[in-house]
């Protein structure tokens, strides 16, 4: 009998990955909830605010990207938190894979089942705010970068606030000033295009925020994981 | 006989506590060792420490000749952890839980039914992993070492929830085990019904 060799990099991560899909797929209760947070501050800030079409336009950027931020911080808190619980961490830390590709798993399928759902509902939303169309391309572009950057930055403070009992407010603390970036070009890119201002200075600096937390948040993730799980 | 687990002068610190200091070992092929002592003397922790889920204070261990620190997935390549929470998601089914593990480590998954047969397993594998009772949970456990080709067993408390028919269970792979060339460290507070010619530490 030949003995089984073990499995490539890119299995451990697509195991991870589907695993963390499948458990999303079996509660969509966790996946639902940042969705209709993010959906409900933003459709009743128009109810509140009055129909008045310029100072929609004008608040409109900056309530969906705050929406998106704090439904991402909403999210972040159960990331680890059933592993640790159920033993599963025990079990992926001491896998023959490297633990800030598990990580990195971890975090592309926390973005796929709260990022990405957000993305693709924020052209409705937009709406509501009277945006132009090409004022809501550049937000979905800029959102798809922003969250992606929230996910990556908020798996480091979900790694360490994990063993906590009450990390949440702790892991808002962590994650927030690295977040104040995102928000701030995010907001204020889309806001420019609304203006029909120069857009492409915003979307770089934000797809290279992106670029910088998918270089070092994965690892950084994976040595407050072993530290929390000690 | 190689040898295959060292350990050498191993310290460790639980807050302000020390739980054992200078604490030597070696483990043979075909070996067991089982770690002994009061509740809350550090058999887990000892345990974990070996596993390389916990930083030691001081002290060094050695697996085939390396040290499991600096080839940190070679070793874990080769060591199965079995302890209290099983490590599986209730929300999974029980076959989907078994195939998690065989994309993260190297798994026979072609002696799958089998093993499932022998544990008694069979008819429960389309049933989420939460519907299981606890000693049923203990051998999906099971399950999953016997199908990782892992040299070194690591067991914390290997029957608690077990019944009489599960423990002999247990001490009937541990014995396959060790005579496959296999080694295995127990904790365990109960006396294990396996040969007396294993080691033994006795943690205060």
């Amino acid at each position: 009998m030949t003995e089984p060799a073990n499995p490539t990099l890119w299995q451990g991560f697509a195991a991870v990955v589907k695993r963390d899909l499948l458990l999303a797929y079996k509660r969509p209760g966790d996946m639902l909830n940042p969705l209709f947070f993010f959906a409900m501050v933003s459709t009743l800030f128009p109810l509140a605010i009055g129909p008045a079409g310029d100072q929609l336009k004008l608040l409109g950027p900056g309530v969906v990207w705050v929406a998106a931020l704090l439904s991402v911080l909403l999210s972040l808190n159960s990331m680890y938190l059933s592993d640790l619980e159920d033993g599963s961490l025990d079990q992926l830390i001491l896998s023959p894979q490297p633990l800030p590709l598990i990580a990195l798993g971890k975090t592309v399928a926390h973005w796929l089942v709260s990022g990405f759902p957000l993305v693709l509902v924020s052209p409705l939303i937009a709406i509501t705010y009277q945006m132009p169309t090409e004022t809501i391309g550049v937000m979905v572009v800029t959102l798809t970068l922003g969250t992606i950057s929230l996910s990556l930055l908020g798996s480091v403070g979900a790694a360490l606030t994990v063993g906590l009992s009450r990390g949440n407010a702790l892991l808002s603390l962590l994650v927030l000033p690295l977040a104040m970036p995102v928000l701030i070009f995010g907001a204020r890119t889309v806001a420019l295009a609304a203006a029909d201002d120069a857009v492409s200075a915003g979307v770089y600096f934000l797809a290279a925020y992106c670029m910088l937390a998918l270089s070092f948040a994965p690892f950084a993730a994976a040595a407050a994981l072993k530290i929390s799980n000690e | 006989m190689t040898e295959l687990l060292s350990a050498k002068n191993l310290t460790v610190f639980r807050g302000e506590r020390c739980l054992f200091h200078n604490l030597s070992f070696a483990l043979n092929a075909g070996e067991s060792l089982l770690i002994q002592g009061a509740n809350g003397s550090g058999k887990t922790t000892l345990l974990r420490a070996v596993a390389g889920l916990l930083d030691l204070e001081e002290g060094e261990i050695r697996w085939r000749g390396f040290s499991t620190l600096a080839h940190r997935q070679a070793f874990h390549g080769e060591i199965a952890w079995f302890a209290h929470s099983v490590g599986f998601k209730s929300d999974l089914t029980l076959l989907e839980n078994l195939r998690f593990e065989s994309g993260l480590r190297s798994t026979s998954m072609g002696r799958l039914s089998a093993v499932l047969d022998k544990l008694g397993l069979t008819s429960l594998t389309q049933l989420p992993f939460r519907a299981l009772s606890a000693g049923q949970q203990r051998r999906v456990g099971l399950a999953r070492m016997l199908l990782a080709n892992a040299q070194l067993w690591l067991m914390d408390e290997p029957l608690t929830n077990l019944d009489t028919a599960g423990q002999d269970l247990v001490v009937n792979l541990i014995t396959e085990h060790l005579q496959g060339g296999g080694a295995c460290m127990l904790a365990s507070h109960q006396a294990v019904g396996l040969n007396s010619d294993m080691q033994r530490i006795v943690l205060q």
